[in-house]
């Protein structure tokens, strides 16, 4: 099954312990997506003031470490918890969006959210900060476009791989990544495993 | 066919939310005694600090009751209802009939008995009325009085603070947060109010509100006089019943809901502050007056107002809030009881604190001061009485996350 094919609603990003090296790519590509600068991590890294967190959480515990982001919700205990109203689940995409202009910073999502994948933004005006698909970009997220070891994809909702039914990785990127790296196929694959 | 919704905040909200999720075009209406469309509640604190503009408030969006066809009637007062004709009944005796009702009043104020209460100056702190009274009173170097040192309290404390308003808190209790905070965890914030001036009078009441017109002090018990400009009383809510008293429907202090927010009454149902739920961590039926509790009450009722079926059983009291920059975050039990025992992490130099109640290998509370990242994992253990007696030890821990639960566990969780 591609991508494409799951409605939009009911895409959820997942990760596979068994495939990730632990490169933390996916962080430098989260942060650099949601920088001024998309397209290039040094000037990312380098001139974004502040420079974004990442939205993604990586848990690390060598050798097993894994990639974890919003799961936005069918039911999300973080926009019903949300005390202000900015946590909202898009009824249209399905994805579960924090307005920053009305985030103040109670942190009863982060309370709230079983996944334990909401940051404590507090560099300027307190804002949570969460995972939002990369929907400005075309809702190609940037963790997923840029893993090089297909540890991180999309399935639909309640449809990860389990662990037993993965195949073994594609073509990895050897290089450990690089911004050229080629996405071409590998969500599919990923997705043509479940 | 009308549902009708008394009250028009949390509850109200997550009940219209819950009926569109089955029924979407059956009208609502909503009354409201506040002439405002609905608002986030716990945003007072911060519109009274200056850190949100009214306008920025709103709880749902401009086009809420538009977009789910629901008729807010603003500013008027339900005064009874009449449960055998099926109708609300207003001031002037007008009469709003109605299939369902959702009765979501809220809470009241609770006000101990004291002399002197009716004088000028003297606030709750509950509605965006009391607070924009409030602002008029809190002038830069102005002197408050904030009476109860509870969440609600410490929130306003916080943005007397930011007003720059010379603040004193007085608690009856011996330490702020009485029922959330250990004396460690009270030390803590204790600390960040008082770097910031607050003065905090614990252990001690007020016997009388002084002044002619307007209040100019307290007295305390020990005969103690504490000048002040203004007052601000914050001992947390009562249910607010008023509305449904000598009709008939069941009530204890609120009123008596079942797991599916229905109450004794066909086709009435309760949700939110008024309403005693199910708590199912302290397996009691009682008020939780938290926002997520409120929502996920006000939704199932919704639904099941709508002809869906759904229950809530996994209510318990939660909160998060910072004081002055110091998060703090809270779930389930909170206190020593005998069947519970605890686990402590506390590292003074960074102001963090992290305690855990544990009940029969299951996690049955916790309380984070400052380091409150994934604090929803805990949560999660809470609500899905997960067995934690392979990972106990790694509770609290700087990296505790699913890594640490065994990897079967983790699957079952991170892969739903």
């Amino acid at each position: 099954m591609e991508t494409s094919e799951i409605d939009m609603k009911r895409k959820r990003i997942y990760a596979r312990e068994e495939y990730c090296v632990g490169c933390r790519l996916c962080e430098i590509h989260c942060i650099t997506a949601h920088s001024r600068y998309k397209d290039d991590i040094v000037k990312a890294f380098k001139k974004s003031a502040p420079r974004p967190l990442p939205r993604i959480i990586v848990e690390e515990s060598k050798p097993v470490s894994f990639g974890l982001q919003c799961r936005h919700c069918e039911e999300p205990e973080c926009v019903k918890s949300c005390i202000t109203g900015a946590m909202q689940k898009d009824p249209e995409t399905g994805i579960v969006k924090n307005d920053e202009t009305r985030c103040i910073g109670c942190w009863t999502c982060i309370l709230a959210c079983p996944y334990g994948v909401i940051r404590r933004d507090s560099r300027g005006k307190k804002i949570a900060s969460k995972c939002d698909f990369c929907l400005e970009d075309g809702g190609e997220p940037a963790c997923v476009k840029n893993c090089p070891n297909e540890a991180i994809y999309i399935a639909d909702a309640g449809k990860p791989i389990k662990s037993g039914e993965a195949e073994e990785p594609g073509e990895t990127n050897q290089s450990g990544g690089s911004v050229e790296y080629e996405e071409s196929g590998l969500r599919e694959k990923g997705c043509e495993a479940r | 066919m009308n549902y009708v919704m008394i009250g028009n905040s949390t509850a109200a909200i997550g009940a219209v939310e819950g009926i569109r999720k089955y029924d979407k075009k059956t009208p609502v209406t909503i009354l409201s005694d506040e002439p405002y469309p609905t608002y986030s509640r716990p945003l007072i604190s911060y519109y009274l600090g200056g850190k949100v503009t009214e306008d920025k408030m709103y709880y749902r969006g401009a086009d809420f009751y538009e977009r789910n066809n629901v008729t807010p009637m603003l500013g008027v007062k339900a005064e009874t209802v009449d449960f055998d004709n099926k109708e609300v009944v207003l001031q002037d005796n007008v009469k709003i009939p109605y299939d369902k009702l959702l009765i979501a009043t809220g809470g009241k104020p609770f006000v101990p008995p004291m002399k002197g209460l009716e004088k000028g100056n003297v606030f709750n702190f509950i509605k965006l009325d009391d607070v924009k009274a409030i602002k008029k009173a809190a002038v830069k170097g102005s002197k408050a009085v904030v009476i109860g040192a509870s969440f609600s309290g410490l929130k306003a404390v916080e943005a007397l603070v930011q007003r720059e308003v010379d603040v004193t808190v007085i608690d009856i209790m011996s330490r702020i947060m009485p029922r959330v905070f250990d004396d460690t965890a009270a030390s803590i914030a204790s600390g960040v109010l008082e770097e910031h001036g607050v003065k905090l009078l614990m252990g001690t009441t007020v016997d009388e509100i002084l002044g002619d017109d307007k209040a100019t002090g307290v007295k305390l018990k020990d005969g103690s006089v504490i000048p002040c400009d203004f007052i601000i009383l914050a001992l947390g809510v009562r249910c607010n019943t008023d509305i449904v008293k000598d009709t008939g429907i069941k009530i204890n202090k609120g009123i008596i809901v079942d797991e599916r927010m229905r109450t004794s009454v066909p086709d009435v149902y309760a949700a939110g502050d008024v309403s005693e739920g199910y708590n199912f961590i302290e397996d009691a039926y009682m008020q939780i007056a938290i926002i997520p509790n409120a929502y996920r009450q006000g939704e199932t009722a919704g639904v099941n107002m709508a002809g869906g079926e759904a229950a809530f059983r996994k209510g318990f009291v939660m909160n998060s809030m910072p004081i002055l920059g110091l998060p703090v975050i809270s779930a389930g039990v909170s206190g020593t009881k005998d069947d519970i025992c605890t686990k402590v992490l506390y590292k003074p130099e960074e102001n963090s604190y992290k305690k855990f109640y544990i009940r029969n290998n299951k996690l049955a509370g916790y309380l984070l001061v400052n380091d409150v990242d994934r604090a929803g994992i805990y949560t999660d253990l809470i609500r899905n009485v997960t067995d934690i007696s392979d990972f106990e030890d790694s509770l609290g821990e700087e990296d505790f996350g699913f890594l640490s639960m065994p990897s079967g566990m983790r699957k079952e969780k991170v892969l739903k």
